[in-house]
Formats: structure tokens, C-alpha cells, sequence
């Protein structure tokens, strides 16, 4: 369970995030939205740990991930933003080192590796340097290493970015897969996407929630029920636009 | 431990993997030998033993050292890797110990490869081996210490140019306190205390004893408190402002 409990971030004096309390369950695909510079990333970066709340608290599982850092961090896979990799590394070596930090045995990873490469599409590339690789394997490369100890939450930041029409299909279709036994938070500006893979949409503006609700509610809130439509009248408000993070 | 040992391994063929590593070893090997051969004329000094080879260390490492540890944090910072580094279980003090020894690590490898020139004067004399290895502890303390700054200094800026300055010109401070040139200066207006107490903080004075074959403890302990120190700071730094 990924839980954010009127989480807040300020960056000096501009406010990033503004109190956004937001709860995954097991089983649950939760599409978070937002024009760019609303505050996607940071609230990612706040949920995973890697950036400290200014107010409020993040917990994964119930642990507290600024409290316990390392025990809440066993807890999730995460994919950063633009999936940042070592380049000089393989992925398989990459799988490897994450295996070995999260204290998979050398057997036990290796099958793990196995199975998330084959996951994610990487078989037939696992020994190149990432450096050399598509943007596209780069990105399954990154989502690998964040499904490798089969964690009970899964954090994942525009984890069809750079992926062609068939990637994003397949990516989402492994979403749909783990759904059942995960509670899955992924960002997103693809409305797409959340029509087809998640169960709940929350929709955030200049750093606050402005819905939190299944898509077709979201996008019965018009006539038409036309999701875009939706999407631009909860975040074009004045306010939506100066920021950025 | 098992992490230490984790992202130690990877460090370590990280530098392997690039040409980043042979291109440093030549170039230090290059360096020292010159230095070794020509300007402290170990050949023509016609006496079995390195003081023509373990005195050029403190400066030569001055060049190359920080060139070693200004990508340690930086180069993570740049690539966006921190973020997937710690969100991964690590705890920063494992982080920290771990690229601390693999780049220490490398660092003795390069030391190893000088054999050669003990080689030299064992083959044409009869030298005071265990003033040769005292002399190699001293040299890779000082490495150590160097590495530990670097570190440190690395883990504070994304910018790999200024991580270098920065650490050659704190290494060097903490180095130059030793020579008598710098100590004179303090001698002019400061009491005799204050002139043994810069010189004390030196490297150089702890390192030239270690140098000529003299294992004091104190030295010893010096070395290691400043990397405890340091990577106690590059800890600080790590925990403290992650995705800044």
C-alpha cells in the first residue's frame, strides 16, 4: 500500500506540493495527472522517499520512508523520471547489482532476471552497454530493475515515455498483470493510458489534487464525457501555469 | 556489508569499463616514473633505497587523485542516478563506504604497479625492505585521505571541473601547511605552539615519516581519523540533500 498523508514540498519559497494525501491499495491502479510542472515528479520523489516532505508524511506498506528509509525502500520498485541508468553497464548487470543490494542470492537473481527481462522485452539485449541502447530499452531496463523482488508497491514515473505504440501496449498490458497482487502508482499525461490500465484517476494542478475518482466519473463530470475536455478545465486555471518542478 | 560490497564491485568495473582507468594508471605511471628516474635521480643517487620515488607522491597524487574522486557523487548527480541509487535499500553510510573503497582500491592498484621501481633497487642492492613497504602504507594512506576530501567535496556539487579545484586546492592547503616555507610564514608572528600545531595538521609532516620508513602510531591514526572524518561529512552531505 503506498499512502501520502497531507504531504507538502516547498523549493524556497515556491510550493511544489501542497498537501496531497493520496492512498494506493493492493490491486489498485492509480493514474496520477497533470499538466508538466504540476508537481507529478515531486510527489513521486516524495512517495518513494528520495525527496523529504516540508509537511506530511509518506509511508509505503505503513513503514514511514523517512523514518526508515532502507526497510520502506525493500517495500517498492521504482522508475525515475527518464529513467536514469549507469550507462557503462549492461542490464543485465544492472539487474544484477540491484539484486545484490537488495540481498537477492546469486540463484535467486538469476532467475529473477530471467523473468523481468522476459517481462519486459530486454532478452535480446541484456548484455550491451545501456549506453548504447533505444530510449525504449533504456526505459524497460529501468522498469526491470524496479519489478525485480516482486515488490507489493510499485512507483513507476511516465513508465511508457519514449515507448512506440506496441511498447506502450506492452508495458501496459504487464501493468494489468501485476495489478492484482501490487498497489500501483504511475504518472502519466497519456489520457489514454488511464483509460485503458488504471482503476482511479487523481488529477493534480500547481501542486494540489483537484479530483481523485474512477476515469469514467472523471469523465462523465461533462456531457460528452470526453477525458481531454475534462482534463483541461480542471488544470488550465490561472494558477496551473506559473509553476514548475 | 553485503550492500558495501555491492556497490563496491560495481564502482570498481565501472572505472574498468571506461577507458577512464587505463588512461589514469598510464598517466600516473608516466608521471612518477619520470619524476623517479630523472628528477630524483634514483639510478645516479647510486643508494639502494626510494627516497627519490615516495617524495614526489604528495604532489603527483595533488593532480591525480581528485581527477579520481571528482566523479565519485558528481558523475551520479549529473546522470540522474542518485535518484535510482537511493531509492534503492542503501543506506547512505554503505553508499559512502562502498565508492570510497572501490575508488581506494583502485588507487592501490596503480600503487601496485610502481613495483617495478622497488624491483630496480632490489635487483642492484640491498635496500631496507620494510622502510620500501612502510613508505607504500604511508603512500596509500595519503591517497586515502586525499580520496576521502574528494569524495566529500564530490558530494556536494553536480559540477565535476569545480569538485576537482576544489578538492586539489583543500588537498594541497592541507599538504603545504607541512613545508617550511608555510611554516616560516606562521613562525614570523605566531608563538612556537601554533607553528608545530599547523605543521602537525599537515600531511606532508605525517607523511614524511611514514616516507622514511618510521611507522609512528599517531600518524597512522591521523590518516585514518581525517578519511573517518571526511566520509563521516560525505555522509552528512548524502543524507541531507538527496534530490536537491
Amino acid at each position: 500500500m503506498i499512502e501520502l498523508d497531507q504531504v507538502s514540498r516547498r523549493f524556497g519559497s515556491m510550493i511544489a506540493v501542497d498537501h496531497v494525501s493520496l492512498t494506493v491499495r493492493q490491486g489498485e491502479v492509480v493514474g496520477f495527472l497533470g499538466p508538466n510542472g504540476a508537481g507529478k515528479t515531486t510527489t513521486m520523489r516524495l512517495a518513494t522517499g528520495y525527496l523529504a516532505p516540508t509537511t506530511g508524511r509518506a509511508r509505503i506498506d505503513g513503514i514511514d520512508v523517512i523514518d526508515r528509509p532502507v526497510a520502506a525502500r525493500r517495500r517498492f520498485g521504482y522508475l525515475p523520471e527518464g529513467a536514469p541508468l549507469y550507462p557503462e553497464m549492461s542490464p543485465r548487470g544492472l539487474l544484477r547489482f540491484a539484486g545484490a543490494v537488495r540481498g537477492i542470492t546469486r540463484r535467486a537473481a538469476r532467475r529473477a532476471i530471467d523473468r523481468v527481462a522476459e517481462r519486459a522485452g530486454l532478452s535480446a539485449v541484456l548484455d550491451r552497454p545501456i549506453g548504447t541502447l533505444s530510449k525504449g530499452f533504456k526505459r524497460r531496463t529501468a522498469l526491470a530493475a524496479a519489478l525485480l523482488h516482486q515488490p507489493p508497491a510499485l512507483i513507476l514515473d511516465e513508465p511508457t515515455d519514449g515507448l512506440d505504440p506496441n511498447q506502450k501496449h506492452q508495458v501496459r498490458q504487464l501493468i494489468g498483470e501485476l495489478a492484482p497482487s501490487t498497489a500501483i502508482l504511475i504518472s502519466t499525461h497519456l489520457l489514454e493510458e488511464v483509460e485503458t490500465v488504471c482503476t482511479r484517476a487523481v488529477v493534480i494542478a500547481d501542486g494540489s489534487v483537484v479530483a481523485d475518482e474512477t476515469p469514467a466519473e472523471l469523465a462523465n463530470r461533462l456531457p460528452d464525457g470526453r477525458l481531454d475536455e475534462v482534463f483541461r478545465l480542471l488544470t488550465s486555471g490561472d494558477a496551473a501555469h506559473g509553476a514548475a518542478a | 556489508m553485503r550492500t558495501v560490497r555491492a556497490i563496491l564491485l560495481r564502482e570498481l568495473t565501472g572505472y574498468f569499463a571506461t577507458p577512464v582507468a587505463y588512461v589514469f594508471i598510464v598517466l600516473f605511471l608516466v608521471l612518477i616514473g619520470w619524476l623517479t628516474f630523472e628528477v630524483g635521480g634514483l639510478l645516479a643517487r647510486d643508494q639502494a633505497d626510494l627516497q627519490a620515488f615516495f617524495p614526489f607522491h604528495p604532489w603527483v597524487f595533488l593532480l591525480l587523485v581528485p581527477a579520481v574522486s571528482m566523479r565519485l557523487w558528481a558523475e551520479e548527480r549529473r546522470q540522474g542516478t542518485l535518484e535510482l541509487l537511493m531509492t534503492l535499500p542503501v543506506a547512505p553510510w554503505q553508499a559512502v563506504l562502498g565508492k570510497f573503497l572501490a575508488a581506494w582500491i583502485f588507487m592501490a592498484v596503480a600503487l601496485a604497479l610502481t613495483g617495478p621501481v622497488w624491483a630496480t633497487v632490489a635487483y642492484l642492492g640491498d635496500p631496507d625492505h620494510g622502510a620500501i613497504a612502510t613508505g607504500y602504507l604511508g603512500s596509500l594512506l595519503l591517497a586515502g585521505a586525499y580520496l576521502a576530501i574528494g569524495a566529500a567535496v564530490s558530494a556536494a556539487t553536480a559540477n565535476q571541473v569545480i569538485a576537482f579545484v576544489v578538492t586539489a586546492a583543500v588537498c594541497f592547503a592541507m599538504t603545504a601547511t607541512g613545508l617550511p616555507l608555510a611554516t616560516a610564514v606562521v613562525a614570523d608572528w605566531g608563538p612556537r605552539g601554533l607553528v608545530d600545531a599547523v605543521s602537525a595538521f599537515s600531511f606532508l609532516t605525517r607523511y614524511e615519516g611514514l616516507m622514511r620508513g618510521v611507522v609512528s602510531l599517531p600518524d597512522v591514526v591521523f590518516f585514518l581519523s581525517t578519511m573517518a572524518t571526511a566520509l563521516y561529512v560525505n555522509v552528512l552531505i548524502v543524507a541531507g540533500r538527496p534530490g536537491a
